[in-house]
C-alpha cells in the first residue's frame, strides 16, 4: 500500500470529484497536507468545504481521484479505511459526544475496543488528555452536564486519545455560544504549536492568521485559492475570495 | 356518576342471579359447588395464555433484531430482503397464519424428510412469534433510526466496527425508546393468544369454549373470560407503565 511517491505529504487529494446524485459537490480537488503542517479551509456555506473533509476519513465517499492518507490509499477497501482512521482524529460541529457514558468512557471507548489497550491504560490516557484540554475535573459528568465548549474540548479530548496522526475539525466552534469559542481555540492553537497536522474548516480568521501554514478558499465545489496566510489575506488573487473575506472580515 | 354505573351494573348481575331464566350467574357463581369448579376450570387457561405470550415475545425480541439489522444496511439486496420479511409477514392475518403453520408446515417438514410434529403449544408459539416480529423489527428500526447519524459517525471516527458501534453506541441509547413499545406488543401477544384455542391449545378462550358448550351460559362464560383478560391486561399495562417511569421514558412532567 505504501507506493504512493509523495512521502512527506501526510494527506494528498488528486483530482477528486463526488457528487450527491447530479449534484456536484466537488470538482476537481487537489490538496496536500505535509506533516505537521495546519490548514485552514474557508469559504460561503455549500461549497463543500465540510464533504472534502468528511472525504478524508471516508464518513463520505470520492467517486473519482484518489485519497493519500500518511501513504495508505484510501479505497473501498475496509482495510484501509479502518487503517486510515486510526490515523486520524476528527472533531465535529455537534461534537457528537455518546450522550450516555460518562466523559470518561467517551475517552475510553475507542482505545479499549478499537486498539484493545486495558482499561487502565486507557483510563491513564484518558485523564492526560483531559488535563490537556483543561477539564480534568469533569471526567465522571455525562456529557449533557457540560457546557458547548467543555463538550467540544472533550471531543478534541476524545479523538486524541486515539493518538491520531492527523486531526480534522469539522467548524469546531459553530456551534458554540460566542463566549465558550475561545476556550476551544485555545486548546486547539496550543495543538497546533505541539505539532499536530492538522486540516480545519472554520469562519474563525482571527485563529486562521494565528495558526494556518495554508490558506484554502472553496466556492461552489472548487478550490478557488490556495496559499501562504500573509498573502492570502491582503491581497487575494481571485475576485470570489476578496468579496468572501470583505464579506466576513467586515466587523 | 361513576357510583351510579357501578351500581346499575351490579344491580344487574345480582338480578340475573336471582332470576335463572335469563341469566344464569349460577354456573360461574363461586358459592356453589359446580360454580367453583367452573370458574377454577376456566381460570386454569391462564398459565397456558402467560406461557404462550411470554415465549413468542421472548423470540420475537429477537427475531425482530435479526430482521432489522439487515434493514439498516448501506447494502440495497440486504435492505430488500428485510423490507419483504416485514411487508409480507405483516399482511398476513394472524388466524390464516396460524392454520398454515399448525397443517401446513409438518407437511413441509415431512417433505423434507423430518419429521417434526407441530402440537398445538409450539405451533400458536411459533405464529404469534412470526406475526409480532416484522411489527418488533419496525419498532426497533424506528428506536435505531432516530439516534441522530452522528452519533455512528462518532464511532466511526474513533475506530469502532459496526458491530461495536451498534453494541456500545446506538443500541444502549435507542433501548430507551424501544422498550416502552415493544412491552405495549406484549399486550398484542396476549391478547392474539385467543387464536391458540382453534387448533385446540388448552389456554383461557378454548376453555370458555369448551365450557359453553357443555353449560350453554355463553353470555356469563364469555364475560368472565373478558374480565380475565381484561385483569391480564391491565397487569401488564400497569408493568409497562412502572418500566417507563424508570427508564425515563413516555409522557412525564
Amino acid at each position: 500500500m505504501k507506493d504512493h511517491p509523495a512521502q512527506d505529504f501526510a494527506i494528498e487529494l488528486v483530482d477528486v470529484n463526488k457528487w450527491f446524485g447530479d449534484f456536484h459537490v466537488l470538482r476537481n480537488i487537489n490538496l496536500s497536507v505535509r506533516t505537521g503542517e495546519k490548514v485552514v479551509i474557508c469559504g460561503p456555506s455549500g461549497s463543500g468545504k465540510s464533504t472534502v473533509v468528511r472525504c478524508i476519513n471516508r464518513l463520505e465517499v470520492h467517486q473519482q481521484g484518489t485519497i493519500h492518507v500518511d501513504g495508505i490509499e484510501l479505497t473501498a477497501d475496509p482495510k484501509s479505511i479502518h487503517d486510515i482512521r486510526a490515523e486520524v482524529g476528527m472533531v465535529f460541529q455537534q461534537f457528537n459526544l455518546f450522550p450516555h457514558l460518562t466523559v470518561l468512557k467517551n475517552l475510553i471507548l475507542g482505545p479499549m475496543k478499537a486498539r484493545g489497550l486495558s482499561r487502565q491504560q486507557a483510563e491513564k490516557t484518558a485523564r492526560h488528555y483531559l488535563e490537556r484540554v483543561k477539564i480534568p475535573e469533569q471526567a465522571d459528568k455525562k456529557p449533557g452536564q457540560l457546557s458547548g465548549g467543555q463538550q467540544q474540548r472533550v471531543a478534541i479530548a476524545r479523538s486524541l486519545c486515539m493518538e491520531p496522526k492527523v486531526m480534522l475539525f469539522d467548524e469546531p466552534t459553530s456551534a458554540l455560544d460566542p463566549e465558550m469559542i475561545s476556550e476551544v481555540l485555545d486548546v486547539m492553537v496550543e495543538l497546533a504549536n505541539e505539532g499536530m497536522t492538522m486540516v480545519v474548516v472554520t469562519h474563525e480568521m482571527g485563529f486562521a492568521r494565528k495558526v494556518a501554514d495554508k490558506m484554502v478558499f472553496m466556492d461552489a465545489g472548487e478550490i478557488v485559492e490556495q496559499g501562504k496566510p500573509d498573502q492570502f489575506f491582503n491581497n487575494p488573487k481571485s475576485e470570489r475570495c476578496r468579496k468572501f473575506l470583505s464579506q466576513i472580515l467586515q466587523h | 356518576m361513576k357510583k351510579a354505573a357501578l351500581l346499575s351494573l351490579l344491580f344487574l348481575v345480582l338480578s340475573g342471579c336471582a332470576s335463572s331464566s335469563s341469566w344464569g350467574w349460577y354456573v360461574i357463581d363461586p358459592r356453589t359447588k359446580s360454580g367453583w369448579i367452573n370458574i377454577k376450570f376456566l381460570v386454569s387457561g391462564m398459565g397456558s395464555t402467560i406461557q404462550i405470550s411470554l415465549i413468542a415475545a421472548f423470540i420475537s425480541i429477537i427475531l425482530g433484531l435479526i430482521i432489522v439489522l439487515p434493514g439498516l444496511s448501506s447494502r440495497r439486496w440486504l435492505r430488500v430482503i428485510s423490507r419483504i420479511y416485514v411487508e409480507f409477514v405483516r399482511a398476513i392475518p394472524l388466524l390464516p397464519m396460524l392454520f398454515w403453520v399448525f397443517y401446513g408446515l409438518p407437511l413441509i417438514f415431512k417433505s423434507m424428510g423430518l419429521n417434526i410434529p407441530i402440537d398445538p403449544f409450539w405451533g400458536a408459539i411459533i405464529t404469534l412469534a412470526i406475526s409480532d416480529s416484522a411489527f418488533t423489527a419496525e419498532i426497533y428500526r424506528a428506536g435505531i433510526q432516530s439516534i441522530p447519524k452522528g452519533q455512528t459517525e462518532a464511532a466511526q471516527t474513533v475506530g469502532l466496527s459496526y458491530a461495536q458501534s451498534m453494541r456500545y453506541v446506538i443500541l444502549p441509547q435507542a433501548v430507551r425508546l424501544i422498550l416502552p413499545p415493544i412491552a405495549n406488543q406484549f399486550i398484542y401477544i396476549v391478547k392474539m393468544s385467543a387464536f391458540a384455542s382453534v387448533i385446540g391449545m388448552q389456554e383461557l378462550t378454548r376453555r370458555a369454549n369448551e365450557l359453553v358448550v357443555s353449560e350453554y351460559r355463553p353470555l356469563e362464560i364469555y364475560s368472565l373470560l373478558i374480565v380475565e383478560y381484561l385483569v391480564l391486561v391491565l397487569v401488564i399495562s400497569a408493568g409497562v407503565r412502572w418500566l417507563e417511569r424508570r427508564m425515563g421514558t413516555g409522557d412525564h412532567r
